[in-house]
């Protein structure tokens, strides 16, 4: 039976979404676990997974289009062996329901004929909503999971045979070819596979190295979900994003003093240098607003919050809470939600809105030692603040050397959003509240 | 007038042919099957199937013999050969007839006599010269394709022919006039040890020569070493690192010179009633026409690729002809991918040799599929092997047949199920098991997850498996 994709929730309060862009056409071969659109709110950006197995058959939303409902049928995907009238059937299904649907901002009135048979449908159990009938309207899905998680209802046909060495020897069966009945990965897949050195490793810029030259010995770690968006978006970050990076050292020394009589005066708080600078990135960017923003196509979007995403790091990688609407709270609120959101982040535990938006990054390195260094923007911000370690440095003050605290913090821009004056006034702007702490607290 | 142009001819009306002509007739080609004798070839009228029904009355002739043990009074009182031939004969003939009714069906035009390759003719087709049947030449016959399915006949050895009376090949052991007293059998493959079974059950006092060092040499050592002592038991008398040197017919007896194979050991002679010469089989590669074409013949055997094609653009051979196994369901299946590959159906497969089940139908049972215990170590696998006797095995048991063994061969990195050895009773109706798991690349943890219906015979299956993984539960 053809599976219809619907448009998932990205947040609870969600009501409608934009389909970025396709990463699939009509007619092209899904497997589960490919990412199939970008979907986009005005606080993220996602992508859905294709979670069944089989061809894209219909594509029912078109990209741009930014009032598609939650849970409308965005594309219908059809398995092997089913024909076009089975396409076609589910196709109709899906239209006549999403002509009965409301989109978000219509009124309930409208259409109400329409809406009336469908209503009772909906109440029904999923049981009785997902028989086989493409009249019947299927019960909502619930959202499907972030990127980060993969279905656990899609499979690959693989024989166990196929499937044991392609474990044993790290192939990601996702990417091997089946030569066997109706597409069937079997042994002698994978033992291809295995020999042109998994079918992932081909390509790249070591591509023709290993003609020549043996490979060294290696063990190929599969790819977490997370790991591919990483790599996908950091790459797309990357060559679609022009970067430029501006440096400040900051003298930290009055606001290690500070932050030592805050932990001093209440026992029960442990504020961190990071709070601190969390707090004085988010005022920092209230005092030069034109870098709280993000390039999209049809203008520059410049936030009034400044919802301030933490790069922490877990075992599968690299994860963003966001302290929301940082610049309404204190170093204490501040340090206690940072907290709680890396202690689930590396639990795994976070919900979809707690790391998807944001509007500013803060990537510190400090506390493993590293001097300086630049991030790479994560997109669609503008603006990464890479912090580097406090450490006592020589300075000259006054015509005399001294030694002082220093902090040295890059500020990696999107120039299109953002130019170099706009970044240099906000590195002035952070540099001074960092330096003088009292008005952090204020 | 006859219809004489073919999308497809097939020379050969055995189980290889006749299979391959239905499936192109499936397929909607326009084809025809050109026989000299009977439609089922050997196979059918003079190999599997009349055999089988031999068997089963050496069978039934064994068992009333053990009536005792089951409580029943029943004496052997002797054997009606002629009756036993003759019923042999009409279960050929029956299923023959089938096979033509099968041609009828597909609307495949069945053509009596041989053909050979004529040259070819306008627009490229391949011609075929007819001989009817009754030795006149037919009507020529054009066709895109031809797939030669002439089979094979037994091989003869210098100084070992066959006078038809008392030194025999397959064809007259099938038809006996009487069971010999004293009978030698040259050759313990399928078919030398079948008939070893069979003239051993009516009564035969049987001795086997085989050149190599075990009987039935293309079986794992351990079914090989099995069946040697069930047949000793028998009374059968095991002559292996030996060959016959001479054959000297005299007034109706057989002197018969036996000698090791190698070394200089010394022969023995012995006298036989009757003599049967199983060493083996040869190609029926003459009279096809191939001098001057492409179609090359090594060893008796016409050389094909993956897909039945010869060196010849057009010409395909499958089955015996085409070489070894000698097997009738490796030579339907042969055929059915030929003829795949010729239309041009997508996902044809040709036939991996590694997943042909054998069986022998001697008594005790021998079947087996894939690599022995030794192949799968030539091959440099690690091998995890399992054995289950059948005195474990409560319907065994219970049908009074608790002399067997299952040996299954696994690799030990992969799990993958490498071979599948067996021998007792009904073991060649249990092959298919393993030939599907091999097909369908099942590792031990699908096997072991297979439930078995109890009592059967096939729970063997599941321990021998167990077995190899130190699981085994019944020994």
């Amino acid at each position: 039976m053809p599976v219809t994709v619907r448009m998932p929730a990205l947040s609870p309060t969600m009501t409608e979404g934009k389909i970025a862009q396709w990463l699939k056409k009509e007619g092209d071969a899904v497997k589960s676990g490919d990412l199939l659109a970008e979907i986009e709110t005005d606080k993220a950006t996602m992508e859905v997974e294709a979670t069944d197995e089989g061809t894209l058959g219909k594509i029912l939303a078109d990209a741009g289009d930014d009032t598609i409902a939650v849970n409308a049928p965005i594309a219908v995907i059809v398995e092997d062996g089913e024909d076009a009238a089975a396409l076609e059937a589910a196709v109709k299904a899906a239209e006549a329901e999403a002509k009965s649907a409301p989109k978000a901002e219509a009124q309930p009135e409208e259409k109400a004929e329409a809406k009336a048979p469908a209503a009772p449908a909906q109440a029904q159990a999923p049981a009785t909503a997902e028989a086989p009938k493409p009249a019947a309207r299927p019960a909502p899905k619930p959202a499907p999971k972030p990127a980060a998680a993969r279905a656990p209802g899609g499979r690959t046909v693989a024989s166990p045979l196929a499937r044991r060495m392609a474990k044993a020897e790290g192939i990601d069966l996702a990417r091997v070819q089946g030569s066997g009945p109706r597409g069937r990965i079997v042994k002698a897949d994978v033992a291809a596979a295995i020999a042109t050195g998994g079918a992932a490793a081909s390509g790249g810029i070591f591509a023709g190295l290993g003609q020549s030259f043996p490979e060294a010995a290696a063990r190929i770690e599969p790819h977490s979900s997370m790991r591919r968006v990483i790599a996908r978006r950091l790459t797309e970050s990357k060559q679609t994003v022009p970067h430029f990076y501006a440096s400040v050292d900051c003298d930290i020394d009055a606001l290690l003093g500070l932050r030592k009589e805050i932990n001093e005066t209440d026992e029960a708080l442990n504020v961190s240098v990071n709070d601190f600078i969390i707090r004085a990135a988010a005022l920092a960017l209230g005092r030069v607003p034109a870098a709280n923003a993000s390039w999209a196509e049809d203008g520059t979007k410049l936030y009034s919050a400044a919802d301030i995403s933490v790069a922490v790091s877990t075992e599968g990688g690299l994860i963003t809470p966001i302290v929301r609407s940082a610049e309404k709270k204190g170093i204490a609120a501040i340090s206690a939600e940072v907290r709680d959101l890396a202690t689930r982040a590396r639990e795994g535990k976070l919900q979809p809105q707690e790391y998807q938006g944001g509007t500013f990054t803060i990537s510190n390195m400090g506390m493993m030692g590293v001097r300086d260094f630049a991030a790479v923007i994560n997109p669609p911000q503008a603006c990464i603040l890479a912090i580097g370690a406090g450490e006592e440095r020589v300075v000259v003050r006054d015509g005399e050397i001294a030694t002082a605290t220093l902090m040295t913090v890059t500020l990696s821009c999107d120039h299109r959003a953002v130019d170099g004056a706009v970044g240099a006034q906000w590195l002035a702007a952070f540099k001074e509240l960092i330096e003088h702490p009292v008005r952090l607290i204020l | 007038m006859a219809e004489t142009k073919f999308d497809l001819i097939v020379v050969g009306g055995g189980p290889g042919g006749y299979v391959a002509a239905i499936r192109a007739a499936q397929l909607g080609l326009k084809t025809a099957v050109v026989e000299r004798e009977h439609m089922g070839g050997i196979c059918l009228n003079w190999g599997c199937i009349p055999t089988k029904a031999l068997l089963r009355t050496s069978e039934l002739a064994h068992l009333i013999g053990r009536a005792d043990e089951f409580g029943l009074k029943a004496k052997l009182d002797g054997i009606d050969l002629k009756k036993v031939v003759e019923r042999s004969r009409a279960v050929a003939g029956q299923l023959s007839k089938g096979v033509s009714g099968l041609m009828k069906k597909n609307k495949i035009t069945v053509i009596d006599g041989e053909a050979r390759l004529d040259g070819m003719g306008p627009g490229g087709v391949r011609k075929l010269a007819v001989t009817g049947a009754d030795g006149k030449p037919g009507e020529a016959l054009t066709a895109k394709n031809v797939i030669l399915a002439t089979g094979a006949r037994a091989r003869t050895l210098p100084g070992l022919e066959p006078d038809g009376k008392t030194i025999v090949t397959y064809r007259e052991a099938m038809v006996p006039e009487s069971v010999p007293k004293k009978l030698l059998v040259v050759g313990s493959g399928a078919i030398g040890i079948e008939f070893a079974s069979f003239y051993s059950d009516l009564g035969s006092d049987v001795t086997v020569v085989e050149v190599l060092d075990r009987i039935l040499p293309v079986e794992d050592a351990d079914i090989s070493a099995f069946a040697a002592k069930a047949f000793t038991a028998q009374g059968m008398t095991l002559k292996t690192g030996a060959v016959v040197k001479s054959l000297k017919v005299s007034r109706g007896k057989v002197a018969a010179e036996i000698a090791p194979a190698k070394g200089e050991g010394k022969a023995e002679k012995l006298s036989f009633d009757r003599v049967i010469l199983a060493v083996g089989i040869t190609g029926n590669v003459e009279n096809l026409g191939l001098e001057g074409t492409r179609v090359r013949v090594e060893k008796g055997h016409i050389k094909i690729d993956q897909w039945g094609a010869t060196g010849e653009a057009g010409v395909y051979a499958i089955g015996d002809v085409a070489g070894p196994p000698w097997l009738a369901h490796k030579a339907s299946h042969e055929g059915v991918c030929c003829v795949e590959h010729i239309a041009g159906v997508e996902g044809a497969h040709p036939l991996d040799a590694g997943n042909i089940p054998g069986c022998t139908y001697c008594r005790p049972q021998v079947a087996s599929v894939g690599l022995t215990e030794a192949e799968a170590k030539e091959k440099g696998h690690k091998v995890k092997v399992g054995k289950f006797p059948f005195i474990g095995n409560g319907k065994a048991i219970a049908l009074g047949e608790a002399e067997g063994l299952i040996k299954t061969v696994f690799d030990e990195d992969t799990g993958a199920l490498l071979g599948a050895h067996m021998i007792g009773a009904e073991v060649t109706e249990l092959i298919q098991g393993f030939a599907i798991a091999r097909t369908l690349e099942t590792t031990e943890a699908e096997l072991m997850q297979t439930v078995f219906p109890h009592p059967t015979l096939s729970e063997m299956m599941h321990e021998s498996t167990l077995a190899a993984f130190g699981r085994v539960i019944h020994i």
